[in-house]
């Protein structure tokens, strides 16, 4: 793979991270905290690595992403409105009435989510099968999993860690499958530690045969070069330990878990924004007269908050 | 043609259907030997996934090689399997991955093993949800014919099948259609819709039931999921009388299915026939006989039903 282009990549996951904010003020619930920490994970993936095409989302061939922490779904409808899978416009449907854009993913409403994921621990054992059959298939397509810390407390996973180094060997290994932790330390109740701590989690998976990578979750470069590793490791699926922080890229949301599950109000969602955009306070107001699509979010919002 | 395990019917069939499909894989939770896939796994070794005791993983897995093209049959003891309830309801069912659920060891049939190893729940739990067509076949040719249906059928399905052996009780030339039941025996009075384990002992119980001056019509619910309520409705509008006989909870499964059936189209008086009690170990035919699901339970059931 080429080197990524860094700051295009960082200006995506800017733009996705506006629309996830956006997308959670409009639904009133939902899930900042993970849809935040794992955007740049998503974001490196759909941009600079997996194979698809929009127009034909059941491409037999494509890469394949199971956000197996289904909750994070905004995260993922960012990047796949982005990505030409449906407009952006679409977005603030998210969780009403008839939206394919469900609170969970659901693949046969919204063509391009692989599967339906959201009560946690399965979506491993679904890319485990994955990886099996494009493998029986000589297909060279991917799959890539992204699972939670908390979520990694679920015995389901531990099942599927137990097979994925195993599971179609000799002749078919699935180092086609990549698994990525985004280990942002935060679950619904409190932090992991607390409630039922993962660690030593690079020790248990080494333990169980995966190659480990640990990086820094929000740096593209690493998370890039770590898909570079994962795709050269033959023989064996690799794990990707992605330190993260929960509400990364607004102040007021990071490292809180009162932010796992709640969605901002209007007004707290154009300063989450504003954050995100990197802009003061008191730059604020000429800024948006300088950034169309910004102001034209931001006016959507002011008139959500007067409704 | 003898008795045969419907087991056993499916794990020939499976064989005999992959030879000209390659799609047909198969995935189990150290239970081959005992859900009859161990014939495939040795004619196709590269095909047959042992994921070892994790059942839940072996259904995600079922559901992941779905999603790639396989047609991958997902088997383990009824309770095993459909104890996994909430992978099922996410990875397959709303999912609509193309998986064969495969649940053998259904009901006290089982015998010695007791209740941990029986399948009693199954059905009740799968109805609920929305896309899951149920079969539980009679006989040999029923199952055959229904795994071949399955491996054709597009989308997750569910095939309960018994350890014991079963009386070969399909007429000639018949064939197998999803959401149709077959009329095994007319009759006038009273009927009986068996399914599975129970059909044989539904049929010799309507043999005693007309020496009593009885005639028991009975009806082959191999579709438990859709019910065929064409021909229900017919028989039970016909006979005035409904009685369910299944190796099953009597709470949930056909017996429940025929009861909101009948209750919203035609009140019609029903007797549910099944297990109302944990099972236990013993001998089959002593604990079928115990629950009144053996021919002379059935009969009798039937004649107090009808205050003869």
């Amino acid at each position: 793979m080429a080197r990524p282009d860094t700051a295009r990549l960082q200006a995506t996951a800017r733009a996705c991270r506006v629309q996830i904010i956006r997308m959670l003020a409009h639904a009133g619930s939902g899930h900042p905290g993970g849809s935040l920490s794992v955007i740049d994970i998503l974001t490196t993936l759909f941009f600079n690595r997996l194979r698809f095409d929009p127009k034909r989302p059941d491409w037999p061939a494509r890469d394949r992403v199971v956000l197996s922490k289904g909750h994070c779904v905004p995260a993922l409808y960012s990047v796949m409105a982005r990505a030409g899978f449906f407009p952006e416009s679409q977005l603030v449907t998210l969780r009403k009435l008839g939206s394919p854009l469900q609170g969970h993913p659901d693949r046969t409403a919204l063509p391009g989510i692989e599967a339906a994921t959201g009560s946690l621990g399965q979506g491993l054992s679904i890319s485990v099968g994955m990886a099996l059959g494009l493998r029986l298939a000589d297909s060279s397509a991917r799959v890539y999993c992204i699972i939670g810390d908390g979520e990694s407390q679920e015995g389901q996973v531990w099942e599927a860690a137990m097979a994925g180094p195993k599971l179609g060997q000799p002749a078919h290994p699935l180092d086609n499958l990549c698994l990525i932790l985004d280990y942002n330390k935060i679950q619904l109740d409190g932090f992991v530690k607390k409630i039922m701590d993962l660690e030593p989690v690079v020790a248990k998976w080494k333990d169980f045969g995966w190659p480990v990578l640990e990086i820094d979750g929000h740096n593209v470069e690493q998370i890039d070069k770590a898909l570079d590793q994962a795709e050269a490791t033959k023989g064996r699926p690799t794990f990707i330990v992605a330190h993260t922080v929960k509400g990364k890229g607004v102040s007021f949301m990071e490292n809180d878990p009162e932010w796992h599950g709640r969605a901002p109000k209007p007004a707290e969602a154009i300063r989450a924004i504003r954050e995100i955009l990197g802009v003061s306070d008191a730059a604020w107001g000429d800024y948006v007269k300088t950034d169309r699509a910004t102001a034209a979010i931001v006016a959507e919002l002011e008139r959500l908050e007067k409704t | 043609m003898p008795p045969k395990a419907s087991r056993a019917a499916f794990g020939e069939a499976l064989l005999e259907l992959a030879a000209t499909d390659d799609r047909i894989v198969t995935v189990d939770a150290d239970l081959s030997k005992s859900t009859m896939t161990i014939g495939f796994a040795k004619a196709h070794p590269d095909r047959a996934f042992n994921v070892g005791i994790a059942e839940a993983n072996m259904v995600g897995i079922g559901a992941g090689l779905a999603l790639t093209g396989k047609v991958p049959f997902v088997c383990s003891f009824a309770c095993f399997i459909v104890g996994r309830f909430e992978t099922i309801r996410m990875s397959v069912a709303y999912t609509d991955a193309n998986v064969k659920l495969v649940g053998t060891h259904a009901g006290i049939a089982i015998g010695e093993d007791g209740y941990s190893q029986m399948g009693l729940e199954d059905i009740a739990c799968i109805r609920a949800l929305p896309n899951i067509p149920i079969i539980q076949p009679g006989d040999e040719t029923e199952t055959k014919q229904a795994v071949a249906y399955a491996v054709g059928h597009q989308g997750p399905l569910y095939l309960r099948l018994t350890r014991q052996a079963l009386e070969p009780v399909s007429p000639p030339g018949y064939r197998f259609q999803l959401g149709k039941s077959v009329v095994l025996r007319a009759g006038t009075d009273v009927t009986i819709l068996a399914s599975g384990g129970t059909v044989s002992n539904a049929l010799d119980g309507a043999t005693r039931l007309a020496a009593e001056g009885v005639h028991a019509e009975v009806i082959n619910a191999a579709c438990i999921k859709p019910l065929d309520e064409e021909l229900i409705l017919r028989s039970a509008g016909k006979t005035g009388h409904v009685v369910t006989v299944e190796d099953h909870s009597v709470a949930g499964g056909l017996g429940g299915a025929v009861a909101e059936l009948l209750s919203e189209v035609l009140p019609t008086p029903l007797r549910r026939l099944g297990v109302s009690t944990f099972g236990e170990s013993g001998d089959p035919r002593g604990l079928y006989a115990k629950h009144g699901l053996d021919p002379a339970g059935i009969a009798d059931s039937v004649l107090k039903f009808l205050n003869r």
